[in-house]
């Protein structure tokens, strides 16, 4: 595959293990936080973790829109299928999120729900199309990388006219997140989270391209390089950032440079622009309400906010006491912390949604790692 | 015996009603004017509950193995229910060691299922049975109402012998034993996955669905020291050396790169974001061999025509939490873990 | 998070679609978010959409960084494979 392939090769492999190894300097530690959920399983699948020096870690970050996805949205989700009998159509992450009650969209499915899989918001308006006299509702999860589908999604259906199409707008907002994260107790003290600088997400950049992360750079002196989704990428990036903390610089570099630029893909941009505004507050898993950090549907496209449509309110529900997933996605506290980790919480028995995606810190950790953990 | 029928089934546009499942004049019609001429032998030609056969001579045991399918689509490219349904029991006696002689047919059919596709699928099964060379002895029908099946659900059982001397089994993996498959990984799995609704791409993947007892005679006939063979139908090549691991009590290291997958595979599973090791085989083999004799086993299987595709992807250790582990290709470690519940295509 | 891929287009549709291939496997995709793309040029897809062009010249750059080693950290790689 080309454009793939090359971005595997183990020998490049060595060679950058090498050069990373001999930058980082043995006096210091370096800590990075790789945002996206797609670089913590490139990192994991590919045994990343063992071509670094001990002294330069990673530390997985909150970047999976599925982790981040509170409880009470899935809930509502659910209720559309179960109260309002909707088609309720999902990305397959979705569905083994445990929501209350016991449920999940899967369980909900075994209970009579009609919840259909799609891999893209394309096909969900194809099944309101071939299916008029149900109600068919899109459940929007994701970042800045898949908001733009839904966007295009929407539009059509109001060229079309559709009246049985509806969307459940869950899509949230990278910077805010990041904002959270450096704006979290534990990483402004100096010394409990020591995060030397981000790998920034490779395709939510392609979309609002390299400029915001320029704010975070400035603002709190920690260097940024946005990494393409491979794991020679990933090493790169990682080479960048070690060079970046020894001279002292806090700048936005981009190593995803096939792909991003620094506008980013206007046409996506407006697209969006048209169609969604900012919510001023939603609930994230893990980082409780932040301000402007997500997205619903504009007045003009009210009639495809599935929200409004069926009278389906948020109810924020708490997460499991015992559950860490919320210290995990901050970055504060380790899968392997987490009391609840490989015991009660596995990834057939999902407590926290960390566990439910195979991008969540603690499903890479259980699914590809933990054998680190445990005695030889 | 032949009965006279007022009117032959209309095979080309007639359907399963609930008549043919019970047991009167329609269900043996179904039967004389499908089932029997397709799968035809002379054991259903004695027209009986039960078929009785002869067991080979000499010292040995019988082996029976049983599977239920419930493949959706019925029909996929490089296949269709029918002759998995064959193929995948006469595997699983095959991996014992046994040589499989003789399968059983259980059909669970829909109200409303056309005779078109039964017959499609019935000629498929005996096919497949009669280039085995196992036939199909005995069966059953059964017709449920409509919504209470997905077309039809077909489970065979297949019995075998077991010569004396051989003694396969999940148990009997042991430190420095290497591990070899057959061919490449996936192929059946994304082949089902091609054809789901919404899922759908066009791609020259094609089940691999095929009988391996004539691969596993030559393996075992070759001389080297086999100690498990397992085929890695649902949960893939992952799953399945897992079970091994726990079953035999030790950890495995893989080779990432010496694993087989052809690359329209590799490219399927990256559309969706799946892993080949989790996909589905239904005409591979895992064989676990007598570390020295991993060379002459990998040559027994590349000169059979099912095992061109064959490799050696690793090696058995000791390990007290019987981790299946892997060298990626990149250099890294990785365990390869249970796989947890059906793998679902993602966006993240 | 965000699946994508890159694949090259190998057929251009009507309503602004395009069939791309990656490896033999073909799909249809919607190229809504993308402009002036051509037979040839490689996209990277998500969810079905066309999210950017990849610019095969920074590709190549990006490829030769990594290979950039200079001779010290080369002698350690040799040393090590």
């Amino acid at each position: 595959m080309k454009y793939v392939d090359e971005y595997r090769d183990g020998e490049l492999a060595q060679g950058l293990a090498a050069a990373i190894a001999k930058e980082a300097r043995p006096d210091r530690r370096y800590h990075f936080m790789e945002f996206c959920g797609g670089h913590t399983h490139a990192i994991s699948r590919y045994g990343v973790t063992d071509l670094l020096p001990a002294n330069v870690r990673m530390i997985h970050g909150p970047g999976c829109p599925v982790c981040v996805l509170p409880i009470g949205r899935v809930d509502q989700a659910i209720r559309l299928a179960l109260k309002h009998n909707v088609i309720l159509c999902t990305y397959g992450d979705c569905l083994r999120v445990p929501a209350s009650d016991g449920l999940s969209l899967l369980k909900a499915k075994a209970r009579g729900a009609d919840i259909r899989m799609v891999y893209s918001s394309a096909d969900a308006l194809k099944l309101a199309q071939e299916n008029p006299e149900q109600q068919v509702v899109f459940f929007a999860i994701g970042f800045e990388t898949t908001t733009p589908p839904t966007a295009v999604a929407i539009k059509q259906a109001k060229a079309m006219g559709l009246k049985n199409f509806s969307v459940l707008c869950c899509h949230v907002l990278t910077p805010s997140a990041i904002s959270n994260i450096l704006e979290s107790p534990e990483v402004r003290k100096l010394g409990t989270v020591p995060l030397d600088g981000f790998i920034g997400p490779a395709h939510v950049s392609t979309i609002i391209g390299s400029r915001p992360y320029e704010f975070f750079a400035e603002e709190y002196r920690k260097p940024v390089v946005i990494a393409g989704f491979e794991p020679l990428d990933v090493m790169q990036a990682i080479r960048m950032l070690v060079r970046q903390v020894n001279e002292g610089r806090a700048e936005v570099e981009n190593e995803f440079s096939r792909a991003v630029s620094r506008e980013g893909n206007l046409k996506a941009q407006n697209l969006v622009a048209e169609v969604f505004e900012l919510r001023r507050a939603f609930e994230w898993r893990g980082l409780h309400t932040v301000p402007y950090s997500a997205l619903r549907i504009r007045g003009g496209f009210a009639e495809f906010d599935a929200e409004q449509r069926f009278g389906e309110d948020y109810v924020s529900v708490p997460d499991h006491k015992a559950c860490e997933c919320g210290a995990i996605l901050r970055g504060v506290k380790r899968p392997q912390d987490c009391k609840l980790f490989g015991t009660v919480c596995t990834p057939e028995n999902p407590v926290g949604s960390c566990m439910v995606s195979s991008e969540g810190a603690c499903a890479a950790h259980y699914t590809y790692g933990r054998f680190r953990e445990l005695p030889a | 015996m032949k009965q006279n029928y007022i009117r032959p089934l209309d095979l080309k546009r007639g359907r399963v009603d609930m008549s043919h499942g019970s047991g009167g004049r329609a269900m043996a019609q179904l039967i004389d004017e499908l089932f029997a001429p397709l799968l035809g032998n002379d054991y259903l030609a004695q027209g009986n509950d039960g078929s009785v056969m002869p067991l080979p001579d000499g010292p040995g045991r019988l082996v029976m193995a049983t599977d239920a399918h419930v493949v959706s689509p019925l029909f996929f490219p490089g296949g269709d229910i029918g002759c998995l349904s064959v193929h995948g029991t006469i595997n699983d006696v095959a991996v014992m060691g046994a040589k499989p002689l003789y399968l059983s047919a259980s059909f669970i059919l829909e109200e409303g299922f056309a005779l078109a596709d039964l017959k499609r699928i019935v000629e498929s099964m005996a096919a497949a049975a009669r280039e085995a060379g196992v036939p199909v002895v005995t069966g059953d029908t059964k017709v449920v109402e409509q919504g209470k099946g997905d077309g039809v659900f077909i489970s065979t059982t297949g019995v075998g012998w077991l010569p004396a001397g051989i003694e396969l089994s999940g148990n009997r993996a042991a430190a420095g034993d290497a591990i070899l498959v057959s061919g490449p990984i996936g192929d059946h799995g994304m082949a089902i996955m091609s054809q789901r609704e919404s899922l759908a791409f066009e791609s020259p993947i094609v089940s691999d669905t095929a009988a391996l007892h004539g691969l596993v005679a030559d393996l075992l006939a070759s001389g080297v020291q086999v100690k498990v063979l397992r085929d890695p139908t649902r949960g893939g090549l992952g799953t399945t050396l897992n079970e091994i691991a726990r079953q035999s009590g030790v950890g495995m290291m893989l080779q990432e790169a010496r694993i087989p997958v052809q690359p329209a595979v590799a490219a399927a599973c990256e559309f969706l974001g799946l892993d080949p090791l989790y996909c589905a085989c239904e005409g591979r083999l895992i064989a676990i061999v007598a570390g020295a004799d991993k060379d002459k086993a990998l040559a027994a299987l590349q000169a059979h025509p099912q095992g061109t595709g064959a490799a050696i992807v690793g090696s058995v250790h000791e390990d007290p939490h019987h981790f299946v582990q892997m060298t990626t290709g990149f250099g890294g470690k990785r365990i390869v873990d249970w796989l947890t519940g059906e793998q679902l295509p993602r966006i993240c | 998070m965000c699946l994508a891929i890159p694949a090259k287009i190998v057929e251009l549709l009507p309503d602004d679609q395009a069939r791309i291939d990656l490896g033999g496997v073909r799909k249809e995709v919607s190229l809504a978010l993308v402009e002036d793309v051509a037979v040839g040029d490689y996209v990277i897809i998500h969810v079905g959409y066309a999210l950017t062009k990849l610019d095969p010249e920074e590709a190549a750059k990006t490829l030769a960084l990594f290979a950039e080693l200079d001779d010290e950290a080369r002698a350690a790689a040799m040393a090590q494979a």
